[in-house]
């Protein structure tokens, strides 16, 4: 599926604490606002970043953040990837759905995000991690 | 793109405090840094305990620097309204940029039963007006 989408520059933030999801929002707002995402498009991806990176951290204590400017059909994006080891989610089609949460949490996290981002894509396995790949493009 | 140092950033979010400020009956909590959920969690028994200890009827949390609420921090900001009523204080949250409103709505957190005001002024008058009609 990569061979899509070419990638201009990447760059990625290890989740290993709290604090990390802080330090990834900002990262991955900095990315935006360089790429000149407008205002709301900014907070739409600060807040997806800080719903899935929080998830990372929360579910499997840790994991990464890919960050990434891509371009794909002439049009470019900031794809963000976020990979955790921890223990998947057994049932993807419940952690997607509204108001459903297996924590603290909302259960807006997953669905949120999803509003949030244009590309959202969760691939998870029992006990082996969960992949959420999400992109957000640049109008044409 | 130079790689944002995780140390530099980590170090202006450690050991932040959120300041609780007393004027007259009320307590205004200008929220102006980027906070982590820790954080967050914090402030919310950091309001709670103030509220008790100056007997204040009304809190305004001014949120206008703020560039991000998500659901976690959305749920403290309702909880602690919902909290500090049952103490028979009023929350007013102020100032909410409109880039967070859409995004918090699209998100699918809406605030609802939660005050808000435009700025700091309009939640102040809109405290007056809520206590005038408690006393009443």
């Amino acid at each position: 599926m990569n061979s899509d989408y070419r990638i201009e520059e990447q760059d990625k933030i290890e989740i290993l604490e709290e604090k990390d999801v802080v330090v990834c929002r900002q990262a991955c707002r900095n990315w935006a606002k360089r790429m000149n995402f407008n205002l709301i498009d900014q907070t739409r991806i600060t807040t997806a970043v800080s719903e899935l990176a929080r998830n990372i951290q929360e579910y499997a204590g840790q994991g990464e953040v890919q960050i990434q400017i891509v371009e794909k059909d002439m049009r470019r994006g900031l794809r963000i990837i976020f990979i955790d080891h921890g223990p998947g989610i057994k049932n993807i089609k419940l952690a997607m759905s509204e108001g459903w949460t297996s924590h603290r949490g909302m259960g807006m996290g997953l669905p949120g995000a999803k509003r949030l981002m244009d590309e959202f894509a969760l691939e998870s396995e029992a006990g082996k991690g969960t992949t959420v790949t999400t992109c957000k493009w640049l109008p044409l | 793109m130079p790689r944002i140092s995780s140390i530099d950033s980590r170090r202006s979010i450690v050991n932040q405090k959120i300041p609780i400020l007393k004027i007259k009956d009320y307590l205004i909590v200008p929220i102006q840094v980027d906070m982590d959920d820790r954080l967050a969690l914090q402030l919310q028994m950091d309001i709670l305990k103030q509220i008790e200890k100056c007997n204040s009827r009304g809190v305004i949390i001014d949120i206008s620097v703020i560039d991000m609420v998500d659901s976690y921090l959305g749920r403290i900001l309702g909880d602690t309204a919902r909290m500090a009523g049952l103490m028979d204080a009023r929350v007013v949250i102020a100032g909410m940029q409109p880039a967070v409103a859409i995004t918090l709505v699209e998100l699918g957190l809406g605030l609802e039963g939660v005050y808000t005001a435009l700025n700091l002024e309009a939640a102040i008058s809109l405290l007056e007006e809520l206590l005038d009609k408690d006393a009443a």
